[in-house]
């Protein structure tokens, strides 16, 4: 049987943030369902409205049925997806599955974190690897260090294309009054950033901020009474390649290259095609490897690709337009943030930051350290 | 071979002073990190063999420390053999750690526990 997803079948009709940067005194719960009800409030609906209820945070197994029991639901399907930063993508499609069959009727994806104020660093709630911790590896960051290596060492790409990357992302940043890190980065102050796990440092990498977002998915045919401006999903797919970075088959091609062909397959599109991608920048080396797996360019020319602003305010291909996970927000898991961001775009609602005519975007999320890929491909109703 | 206990085994092994892969008697390959079951195939016709400790870089990172703390060495090494592991150089400076170096196996004791180091060949 062939590979198929319910293109245009399903839609977000509403996408919200609350506490982006800081937060302080709210359990990730209460920023969940802060975001969560901004967005059900978009669409004219309430928390008893939705039956499919996907959700995940970093500190409770059984966030699914904590989250149905705070919003006083009872979901007909739930999920709560551990793959790390792409479990939105992964609960975007699995929901889009469930509203094409009739499994629910009204789709909630959401989630929060209080990182920043309640901790300060990036946590885990993951196992120790007994392969990996004899050695002390700074994860995530040391394992997204070691593909950065790997890539300069395989293609060239230089510290100054990495640090174009994070320039990139800092230009758009300053283009959205909700992003976290808006001053101006220059190539000197990124190439003067104390060094972290080498090749990256301290501007490599993504924020530690709070934040919390939500969407809500109907089918199509529901779409437009809830919202004037409805994103339909047009393909959505997925690849896990490892968990351990040693794992990793190749740390210059991770799994977005297999599910980025299902997903564009599916939507019927090409990379060309696409106005605006939003994809998940937890390190600057993720935007090169992604972009690359995606198609955008060939394997290996994704630090070339980038430079010369291509992908900054003005370039060719506008890349992370929020600021991304290096200079807009990142609390602990970032990839529902990006579906937020393309929707935004796609909704024509981005202000200054805002892609003219933007029909078509990409929304990617990554887990672990390279580990979990996933891709949506979202369309306005001229795409459908 | 169906009572193998894997990652207990091979720590086992690492104590007795000896770096031992599993090696599938059906197709020959090498496993590592130790298994119950060869990835893919799924056999459990799985040997203990001594490790030939021959390896390459396949990456590295310089792990920054707070001084006076030293930073230190992470790699992925190629064994011989055929699988890739974590590991750390040792015996020259972080910075001097170059992929494709040839580096050589060897048991070390940090904070009383052996581990698998390696160091140029």
């Amino acid at each position: 049987m062939k590979d198929s997803f319910p293109r245009g079948q399903t839609a977000i009709v509403a996408a919200a943030t609350y506490g982006m940067g800081e937060a302080p005194g709210f359990t990730n719960m209460e920023l969940a369902t802060h975001a969560s009800i901004r967005a059900l409030t978009q669409a004219g609906l309430q928390p008893k409205d939705v039956d499919g209820l996907f959700v995940v945070t970093m500190d409770d197994t059984l966030a699914g049925l904590s989250f149905a029991e705070y919003l006083g639901i009872r979901p007909r399907i739930t999920d709560n997806c551990r793959t790390g930063g792409s479990s939105f993508e992964i609960h975007a499609a699995i929901a889009a599955l469930a509203l094409a069959a009739g499994q629910c009727d009204v789709a909630l994806i959401a989630y929060g974190s209080n990182q920043r104020t309640s901790s300060g660093k990036l946590t885990s709630s993951s196992r120790p690897s007994p392969w990996e911790s004899s050695y002390r590896p700074l994860n995530p960051v040391s394992s997204y260090a070691l593909a950065a290596a790997r890539h300069m060492h395989q293609y060239g790409t230089t510290k100054e294309q990495l640090g174009e990357v994070a320039i990139a992302a800092r230009k758009w940043a300053q283009k959205n009054p909700d992003a976290f890190m808006r001053d101006e980065l220059t190539m000197d102050a990124y190439l003067a950033a104390r060094s972290v796990s080498s090749p990256l440092g301290v501007r490599d990498c993504c924020l530690v901020t709070d934040g919390a977002a939500a969407v809500v998915m109907v089918r199509a045919d529901r779409a437009q009474e809830l919202t004037q401006h409805p994103v339909y999903l047009l393909g959505a797919a997925a690849e896990i390649t490892h968990r351990e970075i040693a794992c990793m088959p190749d740390l210059t091609v991770t799994g977005t290259a297999r599910a980025a062909r299902r997903a564009f397959a599916q939507a019927g599109v090409r990379p060309a095609d696409i106005d605006v991608v939003e994809l998940y920048d937890a390190f600057t080396i993720n935007t090169i490897l992604f972009l690359e797996d995606m198609g955008f360019c060939p394997k290996g020319e994704g630090g070339r690709f980038i430079s010369g602003g291509r992908i900054a305010p003005g370039g060719e291909l506008p890349v992370n337009t929020n600021g991304g996970g290096l200079s807009c927000v990142h609390p602990g898991m970032y990839g529902l943030f990006t579906i937020v961001e393309a929707v935004q775009q796609l909704q024509g609602a981005c202000g200054e930051r805002q892609v003219p005519g933007a029909r078509l975007a990409v929304a990617h999320g990554n887990g672990g350290f390279l580990s979990s890929e996933a891709v949506l491909v979202l369309g306005t109703s001229e795409t459908l | 071979m169906s009572d193998m206990r894997p990652e207990q085994e091979f720590f086992r092994y690492l104590k007795e002073g000896r770096f031992m892969i599993q090696r599938c008697r059906d197709s020959g390959r090498h496993v590592f990190y130790p298994r119950v079951a060869e990835p893919e195939s799924g056999s459990t016709n799985l040997e203990w063999v001594e490790a030939s400790g021959e390896g390459t870089v396949y990456s590295m990172t310089t792990v920054s420390q707070k001084p006076p703390a030293p930073n230190y060495n992470v790699a992925l090494i190629d064994l011989g053999e055929g699988p890739r592991m974590m590991s750390c150089v040792e015996g020259i400076a972080p910075e001097e750690v170059r992929i494709g170096m040839r580096v050589k196996a060897r048991i070390v004791r940090k904070n009383e526990k052996p581990i698998v180091v390696f160091v140029p060949a």
